[in-house]
């Protein structure tokens, strides 16, 4: 006859929660004394901030400039368009989450959809000229405040991941003039800072470009961010396509594959994957980094709230304006943060 | 270049074969004629040249001086000659080279879907028949890294299959196996060489070479020292000296 073998539970103060108290905050009294401090630290600070936000803070400064901080001097009266291009987006995302499939491949016509809304958000927000009674122009170079933010890194990072791929598979070629001129390329942009390739892009554009054509300085800033990332992105994706065993190029050869092929379905796939985290990386650095084109004249959020707290209405108020800047760049970087995290545990980053 | 519907006889020709890897001289002239259907063993110690050899016939590594000629096509730097003839060699390595971000199905049926031009369908159907063959058709979902090194080797013979080669070659298939797994991928392979086809095989494995080989090639410094028939490798088993050369012999007698 079998007998139930008892079964001995561990003791109550070592597991779960109370385990972990003991375990993590008070096992030793150096660890209880710090426990302490940091519990008082904490709620030091918390109480001030929470407080700040709550009491003191004078918020009507927000509200008040809400539509400035989203799109500057963008007209009032078409202010749609940027609803519009907004819904455009939304809608486009929702059907993308819906619509995803596990391998974390998209469709076809989601990735067509993507790809037609650049051209279409681009006409609706900048217009047709300035008689046309549909959409009359407004250039981009009105576009400011949170609008402008997002058209830079949007376009910035669309722009220079393509050319980054180049440029790494540019630096590996065996085809000598192609390699140098893709290192001299990588290496003088990594070497000084975005601030003075905006500078020289906004002086210097003009020299190259054949008179007809004269960009705006939004323009211009956008193709000194978009080369200025790409060298950095190479950089990764080379890094990426260093990491990956010759057996998979000798195997990608074995079986009949030519080396267009060997790149495009073997190589890139599996480099690219392996670094996503460096890749969003930079991605996240370019968000930042769109309020330096301050220097060269142009509105984007940071700026706008600099021109808020300059209104003789609200004088004295950064902590507010600047917080809630904060705020809206954290939203944007986390959300990008976390949807890198998604598409790695989509793709097996790290499992396979 | 046009694929070849009639395979020629001597379906692997190597005239006088040099390579230097710097100043090292790994290939010192080969000759060797191989005909279709043949399953040829080469064996030799470490550092001799028989992966550099088998690697040179599917371009893997290119061969300085003399020729070679893969069913009819000559191995030159012409790319065209160079894909036409990586298309009906396939080959299986050491370390497996499955690609980790396909499952298994996907594995194989890449290169005919890409290279082939065969529709989805097609190279599934054929995919799950070869993956069948080898003995893990319930495997076609899984992504390598989800398989054991006995499976992953399977599937590497699978995909190596899917695209119809006239040879098939393998450069130490079981050499990083454990043993418990190294008789399934040899029952493959035996099954493979009974079928008919051409085989070239780098191995150790003895009992594979007994079993099925052809022609027995004892490959040391370069070159191919001794040649055996499979009633003189059964003698050889039994009593190395039997074996013609003093290399050979020694070689032998440390495996054995």
């Amino acid at each position: 006859m079998a007998v139930q073998p008892e079964v001995i539970k561990p003791p109550r103060t070592e597991v779960g929660l109370l385990g972990w108290l003991k375990k993590n905050l008070f096992s030793t009294w150096y660890h209880v004394l710090l426990t302490f401090f940091s519990i008082a630290f904490v709620y030091v600070v918390l109480r001030a901030v929470i407080t700040w936000v709550v009491r003191d803070a004078r918020w009507e400064v927000v509200v008040v400039n809400l539509k400035v901080f989203m799109i500057g001097r963008y007209p009032t009266k078409e202010a749609w368009r940027v609803l519009v291009s907004l819904g455009i987006v939304v809608l486009l995302a929702m059907l993308t989450w819906v619509f995803r499939r596990a391998e974390g491949k998209p469709r076809r016509w989601l990735v067509i959809g993507w790809l037609l809304s650049l051209p279409l958000i681009t006409i609706l927000l900048r217009g047709f000229s300035r008689e046309s009674p549909f959409l009359p122009l407004v250039s981009e170079d009105v576009w400011s405040g949170l609008l402008l933010t997002l058209v830079l890194a949007i376009v910035g990072i669309v722009a220079s991941f393509p050319l980054g791929v180049l440029l790494a598979l540019g630096r590996r070629s065996k085809l000598p003039v192609i390699k140098v001129l893709c290192t001299v390329y990588i290496e003088t942009i990594r070497g000084v800072p975005l601030i003075s390739v905006l500078f020289m892009s906004q002086l210097m554009l003009p020299l190259f470009l054949p008179p007809e054509i004269r960009l705006g300085t939004v323009m211009r800033a956008l193709t000194g961010m978009t080369l200025f990332s790409a060298a950095y992105t190479a950089e990764n994706v080379r890094g990426g396509l260093a990491s990956i065993p010759r057996g998979q190029y000798e195997a990608a050869r074995a079986v009949g594959l030519n080396e267009v092929l060997v790149m495009g379905l073997i190589v890139l796939p599996q480099a690219l994957r392996a670094v996503i985290p460096a890749i969003v990386g930079q991605f996240i650095s370019l968000f930042k980094d769109t309020t330096l084109v301050v220097i060269v004249g142009l509105l984007d959020l940071l700026g706008i709230a600099k021109a808020v707290v300059g209104q003789k209405e609200f004088i004295g108020l950064h902590k507010e304006v600047y917080a809630f800047a904060a705020v809206i760049f954290f939203i944007c970087c986390y959300t990008m943060s976390s949807a890198s995290r998604r598409l790695e545990q989509a793709l097996g980053v790290g499992e396979r | 270049m046009e694929e070849r519907l009639e395979t020629v006889e001597d379906i692997i020709i190597c005239r006088d074969v040099h390579k230097w890897f710097g100043d090292f001289h790994v290939l010192q002239g080969v000759n060797v004629t191989i005909k279709r259907g043949e399953v040829v063993v080469v064996c030799g110690p470490s550092g001799g040249g028989k992966s550099t050899f088998i690697r040179t016939i599917n371009r893997l590594e290119e061969h300085q001086r003399g020729d070679i000629i893969v069913d009819g096509i000559e191995l030159t730097s012409d790319l065209r000659n160079i894909h036409a003839i990586q298309r009906e060699i396939g080959m299986v390595f050491q370390s497996f080279n499955l690609f980790p971000h396909l499952k298994v199905i996907d594995n194989v049926t890449l290169a005919p879907i890409w290279v082939r031009r065969w529709s989805k369908d097609k190279a599934e159907e054929t995919a799950m028949q070869l993956l069948e063959r080898v003995g893990i058709p319930e495997q076609a979902q899984k992504y390598p890294g989800q398989l054991s090194g006995g499976q992953q080797q399977r599937v590497a013979i699978a995909r190596a299959l899917a695209m119809q080669p006239k040879i098939m070659l393998f450069d130490e298939p079981t050499s990083a196996l454990d043993p418990e797994m190294i008789k399934e991928v040899l029952d493959v392979m035996i099954e493979l060489a009974r079928s008919g086809m051409t085989m070239i095989v780098v191995t150790h494995e003895m009992g594979f070479a007994r079993e099925v080989a052809t022609r027995i090639f004892f490959f040391d410094e370069g070159d191919i020292v001794e040649e055996l028939s499979t009633e003189e490798l059964k003698a050889a088993i039994q009593d190395p000296n039997r074996a013609k050369k003093e290399r050979t012999r020694l070689f032998l007698s440390q495996i054995l």
